[in-house]
């Protein structure tokens, strides 16, 4: 039986900036690697407060800097978040990180360490954290139309049966997704090669093909300058190898089948940039797991799709992940990890179309509250994307 | 009854082992997928799941066929039944 995804609703938080959020996080987040300390004894001091640590933001400088910023601030401003509390060691970009939360409207506070020291920075930003937790304990879950629902998606430690089932799961979800006017995303730019052709015909306009071409090459001329010999054990990795995958092109296939059959390419993102309207976004990233997913909660969305074939166990602190495996062995010796088991698809006892909905089932739960394998074992890995080195 | 491996497309030169424990010598199954047919097969070495066996003669040189694209080129003659993997096939890329 379809989901109507039309007549769906799902309870969340509405924020002050009218996007929908699924989880009622209140964050300490660290500007810089200095702040951590200070962060997680905050989140000690006071429940209900988790600290986002990290191992950046000191003396960067241009593109990635800004990209810094904007990966802070967007996580900041997810809808998964109710307040935020910014820790760092001087006042200048704390301010700046502030200023940059505060636009969505929600609260925000910032605190310093120099001229403070840790104890007291703790005290103070654990008093308005305190006061936070209190706030955002206080907010009602509201009933919104499904289509409020951002969805992210990115794959880790492939194999052959994600091409082969898993990666589809999500691709017939994606359709349907698509056609009820879902905000969508996906990445992971290298992990196109060998079918970036495909990709770049499913862009709706010229214009967008363009732009998503000269993404992809610019990616290509940065793996071509740094590579050795190849990028054997790497891309693909040493997991999708033992998983079966022989070469990045044929990565790349399984991959692409996230996209699904009817959906086009919308538009183009950089990383962390929040998409203007629904639709399919391509944006330019890493494929590393724990950086893409990161940057895709600092873009804004709300729930996270994640096929594995080898078992990746990422999750992230404030995004829920859903996983989901058509490996039997997988399922066997880690299905702690594995939200939807689609390994039916391959013994032809499951098909794709009860396979999606098995997948939109999981998100509709998600989205209503229920956790996932990810967030029960306690994965938050948030992971910045460097573009070079320090200054 | 048992699918022991699943082919994409019919024009594929290869096919996917999805069960645990494959042994050579073995008479498989096969799903091809997109046809919706079966076949079946003699695997000539030891496949792990998620491995690929090849299911057309390769010579060394020519395209490997998968989702009906090229994955790569053999380094070596691949038989129908073998293990085709990173010992026998390298990309085009990079």
């Amino acid at each position: 039986m379809a989901i109507d995804l039309k007549g769906s609703s799902f309870e969340g938080w509405r924020r002050e900036d009218g996007r929908m959020g699924v989880r009622n996080h209140v964050i300490i987040l660290p500007v810089d690697d200095l702040s951590n300390a200070a962060a997680e004894a905050v989140a000690n001091n006071i429940k209900g407060a988790m600290a986002i640590p990290h191992a950046y933001g000191r003396l960067q400088f241009g593109a990635d800097l800004d990209l810094h910023f904007r990966t802070l601030i967007g996580t900041g401003c997810n809808p998964n978040v109710a307040a935020v509390i910014v820790i760092g060691i001087e006042p200048g970009w704390t301010g700046k990180i502030v200023e940059g939360i505060a636009k969505s409207g929600k609260p925000v506070e910032g605190f310093a360490i120099e001229q403070n020291g840790d104890i007291n920075t703790i005290a103070n930003a654990s008093r308005a954290a305190y006061k936070m937790v209190k706030h955002a304990s206080r907010l009602k879950k509201s009933k919104a139309p499904l289509v409020d629902l951002w969805v992210s998606t990115k794959c880790g430690e492939s194999d052959t049966t994600s091409g082969l089932a898993s990666c589809p799961t999500v691709g017939n979800a994606f359709d349907k997704l698509w056609e009820n006017g879902h905000t969508l995303v996906f990445g992971e730019t290298t992990e196109l090669t060998g079918g970036e052709h495909l990709v770049k015909a499913r862009c709706k306009t010229p214009e967008i093909a363009d732009k998503f071409q000269a993404m992809f090459d610019r990616y290509q001329r940065v793996v071509e300058t740094n590579k050795t010999n190849d990028l054997s054990e790497s891309q693909p990795t040493k997991g999708n190898i033992e998983g079966g995958l022989t070469t990045i092109e044929e990565k790349a296939l399984g991959n692409i089948q996230k996209i699904g059959k009817k959906c086009t390419v919308d538009g183009v993102l950089d990383k962390a940039e929040r998409p203007d309207g629904p639709g399919l976004w391509f944006m330019d990233s890493s494929s590393a797991a724990a950086e893409m997913v990161t940057l895709c909660a600092a873009s804004g969305y709300a729930v996270h799709f994640f096929p594995t074939g080898q078992g990746n166990v990422i999750g992230n602190p404030i995004l829920p992940v859903i996983k989901i495996t058509a490996n039997p062995r997988t399922q066997r010796t880690m299905g702690e990890h594995i939200d939807v088991d689609v390994t039916g698809l391959l013994q032809k006892r499951m098909n794709m179309d009860d396979a999606g909905e098995a997948l939109l089932d999981c998100m509709l739960r998600t989205a209503d509250g229920e956790l996932t394998a990810a967030e029960l074992l306690g994965h938050r890995e948030f992971s910045l994307t460097r573009l070079y080195e320090s200054a | 009854m048992t699918i022991h491996f699943v082919v994409h497309d019919e024009g594929d030169s290869v096919g996917v082992v999805v069960v645990e424990g494959l042994k050579a010598s073995n008479r498989i199954n096969g799903w091809i997928m997109d046809q919706d047919k079966m076949i079946e097969f003699d695997a000539k070495s030891d496949i792990p799941i998620g491995h690929k066996l090849a299911i057309k003669p390769i010579k060394a040189g020519e395209a490997i066929i998968k989702y009906g694209v090229d994955i790569g080129k053999a380094v070596s003659d691949i038989q129908p039944g073998e293990h085709l993997h990173v010992h026998n096939v390298k990309t085009k890329r990079w």
